[in-house]
């Protein structure tokens, strides 16, 4: 039950971070999600991508819609508010909430059937406004709490437990999103934790829309034979093209790579991403060889994973309209308003 | 002997030649001598090529509301001649452009027409079609103001205010204005005998429209997040606060925007982000009108139950579905009061015109924030797009602004735990914590089942505490929403209610029925829920009729609803042909009652 909180037992030895907070500080409560459900190894590699951030809890907002994957902020930084919104527009209150108060980091973990069903206008449009977010999709190509219809991103063949296989095409968000110039698309799964911390630290640390896509098995309704979004399928047709390491600020990048294949890019505050890439002709700053790369694989019958596509010249909302660095919500009403005397300069015109 | 300031003039043009313009000058230019004027557009639902009309209805006596007569017809369009012309009252004038003959078929004898050669002078005069077309409809106010007796002075300057930085078009206006004045002059008798003359009417007013008000209101409430969805009649709300925010909000120093006005890609999205801004503390609002509604109700439940505050704004139009986007009704009102699915209320305030929308876009916020729930200003397409002759707005600065129950970092600092929707006071209205302040706040907003300490939950008590809960803050609500104005006296059994821009011609209509020995009582309600006075206002009376612009008895209803109005005593009037109610519909329905009655 969601209501129950996890006992705050901490080891002494726990490593702590910059702010003298351990893992467990950054927990939620339990998970009510299934035992081995792929969602709940995402919820522990956001655990673990905001205490290596040093994200003040009360700092981060924690959004989301409606199915499996919008419960999980519940499991993750209780110190933070959380939003659950109605189904698929979790989009939109993101975007009121950071129009008001652009100081804090915004984290929204959504589904494929409610970014791309219900949730797909809202989810683009958020990509168009280049708002300033992380967006987590966990995939996994079908309806959970409604018993395992498909979803919008279920691959043609792919077979339910039972009735016909998927004959239509998938929505693949991370097309979507390189097609719409999305400034970080990153493609994982949930089984990889070592890519998806510094994926999800990047994507926390990027100014603009972050899209990371998540392959996460669903183990009641698609883990079986003849799915897709199994854990067995994405293990065998799993691909990384480019791997990241993740840079604070303070560190230096000290880790060796081959000449050529690794590649540095700056974010917002100075931290780094490295990228290695495993696909020496990949270069993830190019939306068109992104895209090219992308289909090949795709026809291929491969899962693309890694940081598939940078741009970190695109201002992000706020920017991009020319607005103030306070937030607006910390603005006093008093100094928004020209006064008394003004109204009735004002109303002069409508004599 | 003539009659002064007592005159209904109609302009029927094509839409999208400028005729609007010349239209406002005309009507501006009587409210600058002093006179009381009302303006009514009837525009159609297209950008260029669709006949519309304008109705400038001056009365010195200072009533509100549209007219039922026409004495004065300016027919620029042939289209629609045979049906201005029939409009004209008797004993009125047709004035309409001679440069082409009018079918010999049309003609009436109990009126007088005029033939202007409007195109053709000013085909001979100015260059261009479009200057052509634009200088005919300019021209045509020179022969009004030459009948009327308008003063082309006072024209004059507001053609100076205009373009006041565009000498050429103050003069090609002028030349234009003195064409059709000229002519008039020179052909028939003038002024008339129905016209106008200076009085000192409209000291301490202004000449504006709701959504404009509405707009500058959000700016003067420190609103910093607006977000919309353009739709018809609500997008010069919009428009407006952005032309405020543009001048008045940018920081001094950095240059940078203090506002946020976000078009978003539809309704749903609209609310959301008002709803995402507002739980983060901005002032938020967003704009719409009836679809626009139908598309928020989702969320608009959801804000209910979890509680967060948000100013909508429905300048109502004609429905059902798309019906008359152009046309008035006030038809969204159980829609707004119930909006969205389970037991979901919501707060609603009802101005009766712009000066109201100014104020109530104002206090909208403070209730919004003291109630922690959506609040709905209900305008119409009569009051939001319409110019009204409106009190100046005042603004108090000793006002200070309510921000609610909200818990600030110092606060928080001294409590141990905090739980969301503890009803601590007993007025039904839990603490709030907004993101960002502090971690012992952090809570789980959540639109599913939840107890009072914010938790999930499928247990019946618990959810019923809270549901039941809403009920004490529905009740606090009642008590500080805006009072209905009320006209008493104990003589009277009968009375009119009536509510938003059905004000106008109800008090206009009292007057009409005191000429005829009938006293009614009055009351306008102004909120929903309605306060105990109105409870108390209806039981004191034999028969109240309810008066309002749509076909299903909405606020008769509301009334059984929301404080068991005895539904014998509540008689329904209904005007719902999407035109603004006028005072001889509520005459004509008194007193068929009335005979009714004695025939009974």
């Amino acid at each position: 039950m969601t209501y129950i909180s996890k006992p705050a037992i901490s080891h002494p030895k726990m490593p702590k971070n910059n702010l003298g907070l351990t893992a467990r500080d950054y927990e939620g409560t339990v998970s009510t999600l299934c035992a081995g459900c792929g969602h709940d190894s995402v919820t522990a590699a956001i655990i673990q991508a905001v205490f290596e951030l040093d994200i003040e809890p009360h700092m981060l907002a924690k959004m989301s819609g409606i199915g499996c994957s919008s419960k999980t902020p519940a499991y993750f930084v209780s110190q933070a508010h959380g939003f659950n919104a109605v189904h698929g527009r979790m989009a939109s209150v993101t975007t009121g909430a950071y129009a008001a108060n652009r100081k804090l980091t915004y984290i929204g973990v959504s589904g494929d059937g409610d970014s791309l069903s219900i949730g797909a206008g809202q989810f683009i449009h958020a990509i168009r406004r280049n708002l300033n977010m992380c967006y987590i999709i966990e995939n996994n190509g079908v309806y959970g709490l409604t018993k395992g219809q498909f979803s919008a991103s279920a691959d043609i063949g792919s077979r339910p437990k039972k009735g016909l296989p998927n004959q239509q095409e998938p929505i693949d968000s991370v097309s979507i999103a390189l097609g719409l110039g999305a400034t970080y698309i990153a493609r994982s799964f949930s089984g990889d934790k070592d890519q998806l911390v510094p994926l999800i630290k990047g994507a926390l640390t990027h100014s603009g829309f972050a899209l990371v896509d998540i392959i996460s098995p669903c183990v009641t309704f698609n883990d079986h034979e003849g799915s897709t979004k199994s854990y067995a399928h994405t293990r065998q047709f799993y691909h990384h093209v480019v791997d990241v390491d993740f840079v604070p600020p303070a560190k230096e990048i000290k880790a060796a790579y081959d000449e050529g294949s690794a590649m540095s890019i700056e974010l917002h505050g100075g931290s780094k991403i490295v990228l290695r890439k495993i696909e020496k002709d990949y270069d993830p700053t190019s939306r068109a060889v992104s895209f090219k790369y992308l289909r090949d694989r795709h026809n291929a019958g491969e899962i693309t994973t890694g940081l598939l596509y940078i741009d970190n010249s695109r201002k992000e909302m706020h920017d991009l309209m020319g607005n103030i660095d306070t937030p607006l919500s910390e603005l006093a009403l008093d100094t928004l308003h020209p006064g008394k005397e003004e109204l009735k300069k004002i109303l002069d015109r409508y004599r | 002997m003539p009659i002064i300031n007592d005159v209904v003039i109609k302009i029927a043009t094509v839409n999208g030649t400028g005729s609007a313009s010349a239209n406002g000058l005309l009507m501006k230019s009587i409210f600058r001598m002093g006179i009381p004027v009302v303006g009514k557009n009837f525009f159609p639902s297209n950008i260029q090529g669709l006949p519309t009309w304008y109705e400038i209805r001056v009365t010195g006596d200072g009533y509100q509301s549209r007219s039922d007569r026409v004495d004065v017809m300016v027919a620029m369009n042939a289209q629609t001649y045979a049906r201005d012309l029939a409009d004209v009252s008797p004993g009125g004038w047709l004035i309409y452009d001679s440069t082409w003959p009018r079918s010999k078929m049309l003609s009436r004898d109990d009126i007088t027409v005029h033939g202007v050669p409007l195109s053709k002078m000013c085909n001979e005069k100015f260059e261009g079609v479009r200057a052509r077309i634009l200088m005919k409809n300019i021209a045509y106010v020179g022969t009004v103001a030459a009948l009327l007796d308008i003063d082309l002075d006072t024209i004059t300057t507001l053609l100076e205010e205009t373009f006041a930085d565009k000498q050429h078009m103050i003069e090609s206006n002028m030349e234009a204005i003195r064409l059709g004045f000229d002519y008039a002059i020179e052909n028939f008798v003038c002024p008339l005998p129905r016209r106008v003359s200076p009085m000192n009417g409209t000291q301490g007013h202004i000449v504006i429209d709701g959504n404009t008000a509405a707009g500058l209101g959000c700016m003067y409430a420190g609103a910093t997040v607006g977000a919309w969805y353009p739709i018809t009649p609500s997008t010069s709300l919009m428009d407006a606060f952005r032309s405020f925010c543009m001048k008045y909000r940018v920081d001094p120093e950095s240059g940078k925007r203090t506002y946020c006005i976000i078009q978003a890609e539809d309704e749903l999205a609209a609310i959301g982000m008002v709803l995402g801004a507002s739980w983060i503390g901005a002032r938020s609002f967003t704009p719409t009108s009836g679809p626009g509604i139908s598309l928020m109700s989702e969320f608009l439940g959801y804000a209910y139950y979890a509680e967060i505050p948000a100013v909508v704004f429905n300048v109502q139009r004609t429905g059902p579905s798309t019906g008359m986007p152009t046309r008035t009704q006030q038809s969204d009102l159980m829609c707004c009061a119930y909006a969205s699915h389970g037991d979901t209320k919501h707060v609603l305030l009802f101005p009766a015109d712009p000066n109201e929308c100014f104020y109530m876009a104002l206090s909208a916020f403070d209730f919004a924030e003291r109630l922690q729930t959506p609040v709905m200003v209900l305008s119409d397409l009569d009051i939001g797009m319409n110019d009204w002759m409106v009190p100046e707005f005042e603004f108090d600065e000793n006002h200070v602004p309510d921000r609610g129950k909200v818990l600030t970092a110092d606060e928080l600092d001294d409590m141990e735990e905090f739980h969301r929707y503890l009803d601590v006071d007993g007025d039904g209205i839990p603490y709030r914590t907004l993101p960002g302040v502090h971690p012992t706040g952090a809570y789980f907003t959540r639109g599913s089942g939840h107890t009072k300490y914010g938790d999930y939950t499928e247990d019946s008590d618990k959810y019923r505490d809270v549901v039941d809960r809403l009920l004490i803050k529905w009740e606090t609500a009642r008590s500080i929403l805006p009072e209905s104005e009320i006209q008493y006296s104990e003589l009277n059994k009968a009375a009119i209610l009536t509510v938003g821009s059905g004000h106008g011609a109800c008090i206009e209509a009292l007057d009409r029925l005191t000429e005829q020995n009938i006293a009614l009582n009055y009351c306008r309600v102004r909120a929903f829920p309605f306060n105990h006075s109105t409870r108390e206002f209806i039981d004191k009376h034999e028969v109240v009729y309810v008066v309002e612009q749509n076909r299903d008895a909405q606020l008769r209803t509301l009334l059984m609803l929301d404080i068991d109005a005895d539904p014998a005593k509540l008689i329904s009037f209904l005007h719902y042909d999407g035109m603004p109610l006028n005072a001889a519909f509520v005459v004509d329905k008194v007193l068929e009652q009335i005979s009714r009655g004695q025939a009974a």
